[in-house]
């Protein structure tokens, strides 16, 4: 009997480590390789070595991790970079994320760029051992903890491009009854939504936005739950709504289905989703994206060691420098593209302040 | 107690070194398909082991480990499952986390503060877990049940906790949230390890503490004996006088005070503060620990290392090209081909006890005897 129930448990265990394993492992198929150096132009400075350090869910999680491995993978082909790609762990410490840098940084790379603000602490640490060597950290900037004479901070202003995204959802909703779909209830998250209910109230005041988060931290599998997205989009459109913003990385996909079962509508965040070829079912109801280029950043950041131009402290993307925007791909938004382009102008100029928390 | 002899030893360590190496070579066949080398894996783990950093890493993991292993196995020992050890720790961290970094607290001494800060971990720990004893004595609700649904409740109840308008603060320009940071006068220091960055947790003492405490009341006190008899049957407990209730509302009360405790390495030793990236899921990890080492103080502390030592040499395998993910299933794979190890080891244990009683009678069982 007691054998019984201790090898039920054990099994049941186990099944659900290597499960565990597998449904990581897809994602992160290309991560870990060093890759080759490839054609540096003739060129006779030995190649930069870019140490990069995702966020969990690495490479492949088709949102935030992914823009800046798309980065990445434009180095690789216009500077000829080496790069060490690692990849954080779903309950790790703080300590296996400082060695993860440290590991780095003694590998020789140079400079080294972790994405995601929950690696601040661990930043700092290891830039203050490591002088000679360049950090950045995107969506963090926190004085006296991430902050240094080797440390850029680059932030995005993702309020803004959300309430452009706001704007367009106000003009295209029928029944005046909007949806925000969260991944995780997170500060950087909420801002998201701030931005985008800011922009939806601006532009149609008597608009609703119904707001769902899909789970709440530690658990930030909202970020990855295709069929959580799904179900909570359906029970918005089934509510009336008509147009749902899934500020959620991987989940979104889910949202997307459940707009195209019900002929609604859905706005896609961080890359122009319309064009991600693992899209291509359901781009059709994809109205716009509000884009965040991380990638764009990255390349900077880069780029800027190369010319010996680096400068550290906080390096803000937002619509004004280009580093947040909203998509037009598809064409959906054609008719009403002046009047979101008016709103953009206006935050641009300061005439519009987009506030960033509720 | 089991006597100890040469033979005994050799059959109790048979099954988990086996477990171990059957799980190695899976790994490696596994490795081998993918194309990646077995050998450059097991280098790159062996390289880790010279790292110091490593290895204070891998302790203080295991320090940690070894709290969530003892909580599970209390209930374990009497045939509870409590599946809640994740929830618990959680809400005791948070909390404790919140009294001990709250303003008042920094006039209290520094000894007191941190002992008022563990008492509160253990308080609160015990409290969620009470619930779930709670509901068992008096409507008979699975323990197993309850405890996966306030492991829910927890995570709700944190986040909600968690905000700027109750026990959390937001810092300037920072997308984490975290309770109030707990200063020096509240901090355990750590202990240097020699070549490493990285401190040894200065509570690893009160993991030992608690594991001899474990050990010392289950094998020699009454209230051992009764939770131990309770668990072997229940029946036998009772004619003996044991009221089963009582026993389980106290080895849940119990159990959650301990996992009270799992967070407290790290709250008070690196983190110094609740915030959105505390480790979660050691519950789950205690549940694996406590299998492996079988329940056994000493038993858990070896595999509590291992686990450790395995989970902080992900970051050379990836270094090393190796995916990271190798890891999770090798610890898979260990916790089940351990639990087929033991029960293969006691199966043989049996026979050959009963060949023995079987010679000194002056008979030996055929096989199909004894296996009936």
């Amino acid at each position: 009997m007691r054998g019984k129930t201790t090898g039920l448990v054990a099994s049941l265990l186990a099944a659900g480590l290597v499960l565990a394993a597998c449904g990581s492992d897809t994602a992160t198929t290309g991560s870990g390789g060093t890759s080759s150096p490839g054609s540096t132009g003739g060129s006779t400075s030995p190649a930069i070595k870019v140490g990069l350090a995702y966020d969990i869910g690495g490479r492949g999680d088709q949102s935030f991790n992914d823009s800046a491995a798309r980065g990445l993978d434009k180095l690789k082909a216009d500077l000829g970079v080496e790069a060490k790609e690692l990849e954080a762990a779903a309950g790790e410490t703080e300590a296996q994320k400082e060695d993860r840098l440290r590991q780095l940084a003694e590998g020789g790379y140079n400079p080294i760029i972790a994405v995601g603000f929950s690696y601040a602490e661990s930043v700092g640490k290891v830039a203050k051992d490591f002088s000679d060597v360049k950090f950045a950290i995107v969506d963090d900037f926190t004085e006296g903890t991430d902050t240094g004479a080797n440390i850029a901070n680059l932030t995005f202003a993702e309020n803004e491009g959300s309430y452009l995204v706001g704007v367009a959802a106000a003009l295209k909703s029928q029944t005046g009854k909007i949806g925000f779909v969260g991944g995780v209830n997170t500060p950087l998250i909420q801002k998201f939504e701030v931005g985008f209910t800011a922009g939806v109230k601006a532009t149609k005041a008597e608009a609703t936005v119904d707001v769902k988060y899909l789970t709440q931290p530690p658990d930030f599998t909202g970020f990855n739950d295709p069929a959580k997205g799904e179900t909570a989009a359906n029970g918005m459109f089934d509510a009336g709504v008509d147009v749902v913003y899934a500020a959620a990385g991987g989940s979104g996909n889910g949202v997307f289905k459940a707009a195209k079962a019900k002929g609604k509508l859905g706005i896609g965040v961080d890359s122009d989703q319309y064009t991600l070829p693992s899209l291509t079912d359901v781009k059709d109801v994809i109205l716009t994206s509000m884009i965040k280029q991380v990638d764009v950043a990255v390349v900077d950041f880069v780029t800027s060691i190369k010319d010996n131009k680096f400068v550290a402290g906080q390096k803000v993307y937002d619509l004004k420098a280009g580093g947040i925007d909203y998509a037009t791909s598809g064409g959906k938004i054609d008719d009403i593209k002046a009047k979101v382009d008016e709103a953009k102008t206006k935050i641009v100029s300061g005439e519009i302040k987009v506030p960033e928390k509720k | 107690m089991r006597k100890l002899s040469p033979r005994s030893v050799l059959l109790g360590l048979a099954a988990p070194v086996g477990a171990l190496v059957f799980a190695l070579l899976v790994c490696a066949a596994i490795l081998a398909l993918t194309g990646k080398s077995p050998a450059d894996t097991i280098d790159a783990m062996a390289t880790a082991t010279q790292r110091p950093r490593t290895i204070a890493n891998s302790i203080n993991s295991a320090t940690t480990y070894y709290l969530a292993a003892v909580a599970v196995a209390i209930g374990f020992k009497m045939k509870l499952f409590n599946i809640g050890v994740d929830g618990q720790y959680r809400m005791a961290a948070m909390l404790s986390a919140a009294l001990a970094g709250a303003t008042f607290m920094s006039g209290v001494p520094q000894f007191l503060r941190i002992a008022m800060t563990i008492v509160a971990a253990m308080l609160v720990g015990a409290a969620w877990a009470g619930l779930a004893a709670l509901l068992k004595v008096t409507r008979g609700v699975s323990e197993v049940i309850s405890t996966i649904m306030l492991n829910a409740i927890a995570t709700y109840l944190v986040s909600y906790l968690l905000n700027p308008a109750r026990l959390a603060q937001a810092t300037a320009g920072s997308n984490n949230i975290s309770t109030r940071r707990i200063d020096a006068g509240g901090q355990v220091p750590g202990l240097p390890y020699p070549g490493s960055t990285s401190k040894v947790f200065g509570l690893i003492f009160l993991a030992v503490l608690v594991g001899v405490l474990y050990w010392f009341v289950l094998s020699r006190t009454r209230f051992g004996f009764e939770l131990k008899a309770t668990g072997l049957s229940e029946s036998a407990a009772v004619a003996s006088g044991v009221s089963v209730k009582r026993m389980v509302v106290y080895s849940m009360l119990i159990s959650g005070a301990v996992a009270g405790l799992v967070g407290m390495p790290q709250l008070l030793g690196s983190s110094y503060g609740y915030a959105l990236d505390f480790p979660p899921g050691l519950g789950f990890i205690g549940i694996a620990v406590a299998l492996l080492g079988r329940n056994h103080p000493v038993g858990m502390a070896v595999s509590a290392l291992l686990w450790g030592y395995l989970d902080n040499t992900a970051n050379s395998l990836d270094v090393a090209g190796i995916p990271r993910e190798i890891v999770a299933i090798m610890q898979g794979v260990i916790v089940l081909s351990v639990v087929a190890a033991y029960e293969l080891v006691r199966r043989y244990r049996v026979r050959a006890e009963q060949q023995e009683v079987g010679r000194a009678l002056g008979r030996t069982k055929t096989l199909e005897e004894v296996s009936s």
